[in-house]
């Protein structure tokens, strides 16, 4: 079952339609709803290692459906800790749970300030009107 | 500017996400791919596909003119049938691929792609002997495909023998009812009046039928190892290596059927094959095969749940059951050569 648009207040966002929850020098990353939504049913995920590192902006893995593949886009720099292999498995569970069980990866974080550059719920909002 | 179907305002009106395709504004999905194509595979869905074109060719030289410009054995047609065949070029090359019916003693109908009609048109029109006239009668006509294990119980019409057509009644609507698909399914394609196609569509719906869009029309095709003209044939590649020598009636006169009746002695260079993935990867449009050839369509399958595609591949690879490598955007994932179809009910 599809999950209804929401933006979580807790989470900090990135205007390439990522999302992270950070929780001291770690973060876990996923893609948002109006994401997962765009892309319909997530029929694979292809994911980075564990112990590699990812670059803010840049591509760590992707996300396909029937009909397209979408980069991911990291909103912050770091190394992999840990892939969701719920995903890996099951994809769809992006669809149905983007901001819960539908996490991607789980990073320790090595860019000083970069959260600082990620957009509040309300700034991401804005960026999706305003698309 | 963006083509629009008599349905137009009914897929917006379903939620549909509208997409441009071919110069038309369609329905990519409504409720989702996923599920569109199981409707069809388990029961019926119904897809809107007014944007292929159609045209009449009549005239007591219009068999003349068919002969000659396309692949098929025109002569196998008594009025009530339909057959595949393709309109070919000098060098055996596929302008369009069409189903042509044979109306009456003079008259056939061609339903060509959208993307297609006006070179199918130009190509016959120019090609027009005396006596047979060419006409592209697109904007008269909707066509609603509707396929499914269910379908014609849901729309109360008899089996009839797949490559025929009969005029029929849906719910009032007169249409034209071909025993026709893209899906591999059983089912029909109906053509009626632009102007009556809301009331067609909505009599379709009421009988439980569901919307399907042009996703599901895809993953569907490539589950049964359909062509789709623009990725998995075209103009520069010649019919026999696109695997449809069964659709060129080889001792008949057409254009470039001397260069096919070449290639078919010879052998062509590569095959248009049908593979599986056997890493988990989803193959797409353009990627190279290693070793030589390239994807031509490729999809996650909905039914088998791995992915699936078609490749052109050097012809000593093309046996079912090679293993065959996909660059994936960097990465070599393997898959293996299959035979057709990749989906079978039996399953």
């Amino acid at each position: 079952m599809a999950a209804s648009e929401s933006y979580p207040d807790e989470l900090l966002y990135h205007s390439e339609h990522d999302w992270a929850r950070i929780d001291g020098d770690e973060a876990t990353l996923g893609v948002t709803w109006f994401a997962q939504d765009a892309l319909g049913e997530l029929v694979h995920y292809e994911a980075p290692d564990i112990g590699s590192t990812v670059a803010k902006d840049a591509s760590y893995g992707e996300v396909e459906s029937v009909k397209a593949v979408s980069d991911l886009i990291s909103p912050l720099s770091g190394e992999v800790l840990e892939v969701n292999q719920k995903v890996v498995d099951a994809p769809e569970t992006v669809n149905e749970d983007p901001y819960g069980d539908g996490w991607l990866i789980r990073i320790r974080m090595s860019g000083a300030g970069e959260r600082d550059q990620l957009l509040s719920a309300a700034e991401y909002r804005k960026v999706l009107e305003d698309a | 500017m963006l083509r629009r179907t008599p349905l137009h305002d009914r897929h917006v009106a379903l939620g549909a996400r509208m997409v441009p395709f071919a110069g038309w504004e369609m329905p990519v999905q409504y409720e989702g791919v996923i599920p569109e194509h199981k409707a069809v595979r388990s029961d019926a869905g119904v897809f809107d596909v007014s944007h292929m074109g159609e045209l009449e060719v009549e005239g007591p030289t219009a068999r003349d003119l068919l002969q000659a410009t396309l692949s098929n054995d025109v002569d196998k047609l008594a009025p009530g049938d339909a057959q595949y065949t393709l309109a070919t070029n000098e060098t055996g090359g596929i302008v369009d691929d069409v189903i042509l019916y044979r109306l009456d003693g003079h008259r056939y109908l061609i339903v060509a792609n959208a993307s297609n009609v006006d070179a199918v048109y130009s190509w016959l029109k120019e090609r027009e002997l005396r006596g047979s006239d060419v006409r592209n009668v697109s904007d008269d006509y909707a066509l609603l495909a509707v396929q499914g294990p269910r379908a014609l119980e849901r729309l109360g019409l008899e089996p009839a023998k797949p490559f025929t057509w009969a005029m029929g009644d849906v719910d009032g609507v007169e249409v034209m009812v071909n025993r026709t698909g893209y899906t591999g399914e059983e089912g029909v394609e109906l053509a009626c009046m632009a102007d009556e196609a809301g009331q067609l569509w909505d009599a379709i719906l009421a009988r439980g039928v569901v919307p399907c869009g042009l996703g599901a029309r895809d993953t569907l095709r490539l589950e049964v190892c359909y062509p789709l003209h623009g990725n998995d044939i075209g103009p520069d590649r010649d019919a026999i290596s696109s695997g449809l020598a069964w659709a060129c009636a080889l001792d008949t006169e057409f254009t470039g059927v001397e260069r096919l009746r070449a290639i078919k002695a010879d052998g062509p260079a590569q095959k248009l094959v049908p593979f599986v993935m056997t890493e988990k990867a989803i193959p797409r449009q353009g990627m190279a095969v290693v070793g030589g050839g390239a994807v031509t369509s490729g999809t996650m399958s909905p039914m088998l749940e791995v992915g699936i595609g078609m490749a052109y591949v050097p012809a000593a690879a093309s046996k079912a059951g090679t293993e065959l490598v996909i660059d994936v955007r960097g990465k070599e994932r393997r898959g293996v050569v299959a035979k057709k179809p990749l989906y079978k009910k039996e399953q």
